[in-house]
């Protein structure tokens, strides 16, 4: 199977941030969904309505900006985002999961179109991301931004701390790390999630993860000289 | 004589010069050998520091971008420390890279177990569609990263301290060395030398392999005239014996798997000290091919009866 080309197959109508928990209901049949599942709703939203330069019938641009779902688990959010902008059709959600769907419980860009990573274990959206802006730049590709998001337990594993202290070493423009902090880590980030990466240089910003207006503002933040962060504070996930 | 991994660098470094999408990414192991290519072409040589699995991961996300990278370190630290990154940021992403170790199962025999690297062959055969190369002589080098440099798939390149003196054509099928009625020994990359040596006057025919994945099939289906096949590697031993088996499925016949043992030998010393505590030296091979092609499974071969063994 290929992504390549789905999107060509279905009339693009584009929804709005109201018809997203529909959506997402026809992936789980349920009314309320898991917290993991929402709490990247509105980054989700805010990313693909009004930063990301990337389109449905751009998706393989050389020159567009790429979005890395780190976080891979409770992908219904993100399918729900896609199928609301047009990346797939909407049908794709009514089998999420099956046998012969291209929707699976973590994501795989070999199937979906403009999904830029296949994700699920934890960890590894950060280090391609740090690879993704040496290649484009290694190109001169400059104008084309790389987001990644990662939740703040997934900070736990050690691979983003490698890519949180090179980036910032060598000052690495272009790279915004999102992370959707609901403070579900089981041993937390004291001092607060930003200050891992401020101390390796990075600019941060830390804004309310519901408040659509405060996340893009921060995500347009694009320092020259340094890799960027956002996180994104969400109601915990026990509550 | 050039090493291996001066052969190495000096072709990546060429290659870097003439291929705009061709990256190396380091972590800090062999970077003085890219000191000059590090300023002409800083985009793309790239050291992370020590920090294998973000070396695998950049080399995946520049992949993802189109470029061409090649990974490199000590075998143990770049397969096995950093295995998910390869089985999911180049394997699952379908992401092309050329891996290229140093160090091999026991080049450094001083340094112990950390430096070891004799499971990576078997490890990288569990990521579908990784070609693997292993050179027995320095001249093999520069074609071998050549080719792998912007296939489609990701290739993995052994280096080793350990050189034939036969120098033999790159190819990707069997080299026949030797010809004989009785049994195919095939010998691995470094392991061409000792095999020859222990192979003297015995009635087999002796090839040598530098690329064992994909294995080449069809000249097992060749040369196994007699249905007995040995493959002596210089890594874990029977790493090999599927492939092989696999291509003598439809008709019964016997398998020998030389190599390293699966042991933890807590030894120092030399790499001559090692070769000869895993019976891959001439002697050791020698017990071995006698024990298993005169079939004295109930006594032990004349060899090591002549030695008191």
């Amino acid at each position: 199977m290929t992504a390549r080309g789905a999107h060509e197959h279905h009339e693009v109508m584009e929804l709005t941030y109201h018809d997203l928990p529909g959506l997402m209901t026809r992936m789980t049949g349920d009314e309320k969904h898991a917290p993991s599942a929402t709490s990247t709703l509105d980054v989700l939203w805010v990313l693909y309505d009004r930063i990301l330069h990337v389109t449905p019938s751009t998706v393989d641009d050389p020159d567009r900006d790429r979005f890395l779902l780190s976080k891979g688990h409770g992908p219904a959010a993100y399918y729900a985002v896609l199928a609301a902008k047009g990346y797939l059709p909407e049908p794709w959600l009514d089998d999420f999961g099956g046998i012969s769907s291209r929707l699976g419980y973590h994501p795989d860009h070999k199937l979906i179109p403009g999904v830029e990573i296949s994700s699920g274990s934890l960890g590894h959206g950060l280090p391609l991301g740090v690879g993704m802006v040496h290649g484009l730049r290694a190109q001169g590709r400059t104008s084309s931004r790389v987001f990644v998001l990662i939740g703040d337990a997934e900070l736990d594993e050690g691979t983003n701390h490698e890519a949180i202290a090179y980036a910032g070493a060598i000052g690495l423009a272009n790279l915004t790390a999102i992370v959707v902090d609901n403070q579900s880590s089981s041993h937390g980030w004291p001092g607060g999630v930003a200050s891992r990466f401020d101390v390796n240089g990075w600019s941060t910003s830390t804004v309310d993860g519901r408040d659509h207006d405060q996340i893009a503002e921060a995500l347009s933040r694009r320092p020259a000289d340094r890799p960027h962060l956002v996180v994104a504070v969400v109601e915990p996930k026990d509550s | 004589m050039t090493d291996m991994r001066t052969a190495f660098a000096e072709t990546a470094e060429d290659i870097v010069a003439n291929d705009p999408l061709a990256a190396v990414v380091l972590a800090d192991i062999s970077t003085a050998m890219f000191e000059d290519a590090m300023l002409s072409f800083s985009d793309r040589l790239i050291n992370v520091g020590i920090r294998e699995s973000l070396m695998i991961s950049v080399g995946g996300g520049l992949a993802l971008t189109g470029m061409h990278p090649i990974m490199h370190s000590y075998a143990p630290f770049l397969i096995e420390r950093a295995f998910e990154q390869i089985k999911l940021d180049l394997g699952h992403q379908d992401a092309a890279a050329v891996l290229v170790s140093i160090g091999a199962s026991y080049d450094v025999p001083e340094a112990g177990r950390t430096h070891h690297g004799p499971g990576d062959v078997a490890l990288i055969d569990t990521v579908p569609g990784f070609t693997v190369h292993v050179p027995g002589h320095a001249s093999e080098v520069p074609t071998l990263l050549r080719d792998a440099v912007g296939r489609p798939h990701s290739s993995y390149i052994r280096l080793s301290e350990a050189i034939n003196t036969v120098r033999l054509p790159v190819s990707s099928r069997l080299t026949v060395v030797r010809r004989g009625r009785g049994a195919l020994v095939v010998a691995v990359g470094p392991m061409l030398d000792p095999v020859l040596d222990a192979t003297e006057g015995m009635d087999v025919t002796v090839a040598y392999a530098t690329t064992v994945r994909p294995f080449d099939s069809a000249g097992v289906r060749s040369l196994a005239a007699t249905d007995t096949v040995v493959v002596v590697e210089p890594y874990l031993a029977g790493t090999s014996i599927r492939p092989i088996d696999e291509a003598l499925a439809d008709r019964p016949h016997r398998t020998l798997g030389l190599g390293v043992a699966r042991t933890e030998v807590r030894r120092y010393g030399t790499a001559a000290d090692h070769s000869r505590l895993y019976w891959l030296d001439r002697a050791g091979i020698r017990a071995s091919l006698d024990r298993f092609l005169n079939r004295f499974l109930d006594r032990p071969p004349a060899y090591l009866e002549s030695v008191g063994g």
